[in-house]
């Protein structure tokens, strides 16, 4: 009995458990509108595992979730809930697209700065929002919520400005291939480089036809970065104590204001890594007018809950997460099948995360009880 | 310029409504001792379900109704994690935050055609006031939304069910300790502030435009729970933050007709500076209900 306790605590089982059941509740979704889920579900694994240039997108469309979902829950942490890590990615988009564009260093010194200025954006950002807290008292999720629209129309007025806006389109220029963080950028478009993937398939598909770039490594990176800060450092230490009971930090001498803008520095410069990297590595390398915000902040909010209360789990989510958004998108291809399944599947997976966090005290209960019939 | 003055008017009352039914629900939620970060959820599946039965039946007002029903459903999920099984209370708002706006959009594609755009309703919910010389209209759902805010303050303010609800937010064990079930009264009040979001929801669609579209509740809900917070947990002053959001939002619609040299990109901005800076300015340290975010056990220490 008490072996079958210790399993049901583990946060991974429970967590594993809610993923589980999400998609149990969306097979039972799909039955109920008349799609077969056992076709669905295959279809959705097809669409991330056949190729290896699917399996290589979901890899680097999970990156700058990974990034925010970190910054999440880094300042969860902290005892602090950072909503706004969608204004922080937008900012920082805003000023590696800026700086992309006008400054002409070489690459290695072009890329480091964009990114930083990018990462500096985010950081700020952040911060403004702790020290807003810190000095005014202010709610850290109310100022958030603001900064987040006031990034979005930014980017929009950046998107429309005479300086930026490249004719025809809803954009900016993109920035300088000097600033890519792309790997073999130059060399898969030559002639010898053609040559060579022609020669070999698996790597035709998985680095010719997506944006093969460094991002993924930085974002795992990142992931070890966060838990040696969290775990191995005296300011880590300081920021968790704040986290689980500011009364104590206080009364322990730890200057709980300093720590809370500190804290929300560094989820800022997180959400803004994970904006500089996606402008440098992916897509068009620009930003464009938004209608609504892409989510990938708030993507960031589910990541850092699925995580499993490790900075190592926010790894496995977002590849998760990134997978089922993007089998969402063939499924409805070729299904028919509404791909927003896909987020009704994420939300209950989130909904029974919160459900399974109840689980080590249920066991408690229990046990206890039953050791008392004892 | 009289045009002008009452266009800011119009326009002030036009967007506050919506996050005036979700804020008052969201008092209401949290004072109780619940948070209730999925009001945008509930919102976006009030919304909804308000068009897609106004579409079938005809009747906005049927309409309307289930749009707060459907909300109040997805309140009870949020109850459910939070207050049965204890759940942190964040991490199933933001789930509610997920399933909502999801199976909208799931539900619009099966029943439009695969549009996540629905069809506009037929009849859409009546004006209050029309006088279109002059520029002015008044949706039915401000006074909808005028008597909610007042209902709300007087019974928070003014009767024992208010005290009781506050005392939940504070001191849960102290109202148990007067044989009033802290669950039963917690899931009345969960269940209430979704049925207000889903009003505020469906005022969106069905008063102000006349469909369902991805965009129509994009953030109005965080704008609600911020409206909470800035009015300080209490029903009059989270509608005063509606109103100044309204306003805000009027100024950059009136001051964007103008020849006016700033870029409206950076006039969009107004509303949110704004309200920063009167949150510097004025409001000062703001603190939720003690027992706010904390599950309530029977019979614990």
């Amino acid at each position: 009995m008490k072996k079958l306790d210790n399993i049901l605590k583990n946060p991974l089982v429970s967590t594993v458990l809610a993923i589980i059941l999400g998609f149990m509740v969306a097979s039972v979704i799909l039955l109920a509108v008349g799609y077969k889920p056992g076709q669905c579900l295959a279809v959705m694994f097809n669409a991330v595992f056949s190729r290896p240039k699917f399996i290589m997108n979901v890899i680097i469309k999970s990156s700058p979730i990974i990034l925010t979902g970190l910054s999440v829950f880094f300042a969860f942490k902290s005892g602090l809930f950072n909503i706004g890590a969608e204004g922080q990615y937008i900012a920082s988009t805003i000023v590696t697209t800026i700086l992309g564009i006008i400054l002409d260093l070489p690459p290695l010194i072009q890329v480091p700065v964009i990114v930083l200025g990018g990462v500096l954006a985010g950081a700020l950002l952040g911060a403004a929002v702790g020290f807003l807290k810190a000095k005014f008292g202010i709610n850290e999720v109310i100022t958030s919520i603001m900064f987040n629209w006031i990034a979005l129309y930014l980017c929009n007025y950046v998107s429309n400005s005479e300086r930026f806006h490249r004719p025809e389109s809803d954009g900016t220029f993109s920035i300088r291939d000097s600033g890519f963080t792309n790997l073999f950028y130059n060399w898969k478009f030559s002639k010898e480089g053609r040559e060579y993937l022609k020669n070999n398939q698996f790597l035709n598909d998985a680095v010719l036809k997506t944006d093969f770039s460094l991002n993924f490594i930085i974002a795992v990176i990142m992931a070890f970065v966060v838990w040696l800060i969290l775990y191995k450092t005296v300011k880590g230490y300081e920021f968790r104590v704040s986290g689980i009971n500011v009364d104590a930090a206080r009364n322990n001498g730890m200057c709980v204001e300093r720590n809370i803008v500190y804290s929300m520095l560094i989820a800022g410069a997180l959400s803004g890594l994970a904006g500089a990297l996606t402008v440098t590595g992916t897509g068009s390398h620009n930003i464009h007018v938004l209608a609504i915000f892409e989510n990938n902040g708030f993507n960031g909010m589910s990541v850092a809950l699925i995580a499993g209360g490790t900075p190592f789990g926010c790894i496995f989510a977002g590849l998760l997460f990134s997978g089922l958004i993007y089998a969402g998108q063939s499924l409805q291809f070729k299904t028919g099948a509404p791909s927003e399944i896909v987020n009704i599947m994420i939300g209950v997976i989130v909904f029974f995360v919160a459900l399974t966090q109840f689980m080590p005290t249920l066991v408690d209960m229990i046990s206890k009880r039953r050791n008392k019939d004892v | 310029m009289f045009s002008s003055i009452f266009m800011t008017f119009a326009i002030t009352l036009m967007y506050s409504t919506p996050l005036a039914f979700a804020a008052i629900g969201g008092v209401i939620c949290e004072r109780s001792g619940i948070v209730n970060i999925g009001l945008e959820g509930m919102m976006s599946i009030g919304a909804f379900t308000g068009v897609a039965v106004g579409y079938y039946t005809g009747s906005p007002w049927l309409g309307f109704l289930c749009g707060g029903l459907a909300g109040g459903l997805l309140a009870l999920l949020h109850a459910v994690a939070s207050i049965t099984f204890m759940a942190d209370q964040t991490v199933s708002g933001i789930a509610i935050n997920l399933i909502g706006p999801g199976l909208s959009l799931f539900l619009s594609r099966l029943l439009f055609h695969g549009a996540t755009t629905t069809l506009p309703v037929p009849k859409k919910l009546p004006k209050l006031i029309n006088i279109s010389s002059v520029n002015f209209n008044v949706d039915i759902t401000v006074l909808l939304a005028l008597i909610v805010v007042i209902t709300a303050w007087f019974i928070m303010r003014r009767t024992k069910w208010g005290l009781r609800i506050r005392a939940l937010g504070e001191h849960p064990a102290a109202v148990d300790t007067l044989g009033v079930s802290v669950y039963r009264s917690r899931y009345a009040c969960v269940i209430l502030s979704g049925i207000l979001a889903g009003f505020g929801g469906a005022s969106v669609t069905l008063a102000i435009i006349s469909q369902f579209t991805p965009t129509a509740i994009s953030g109005q809900g965080f704008i609600a729970l911020a409206a909470v917070i800035f009015g300080k947990w209490r029903c009059s002053g989270a509608y005063l933050a509606c109103l100044l959001f309204g306003f805000a939002q009027a100024l950059v619609v009136v001051l964007g007709g103008g020849n006016l040299i700033i870029p409206s990109d950076i006039l969009a901005m107004l509303p949110y500076i704004l309200t920063i800076v009167v949150l510097i300015l004025f409001v000062g340290n703001s603190s939720a209900p003690k027992a706010s975010g904390k599950p309530y056990q029977k019979g614990s220490r």
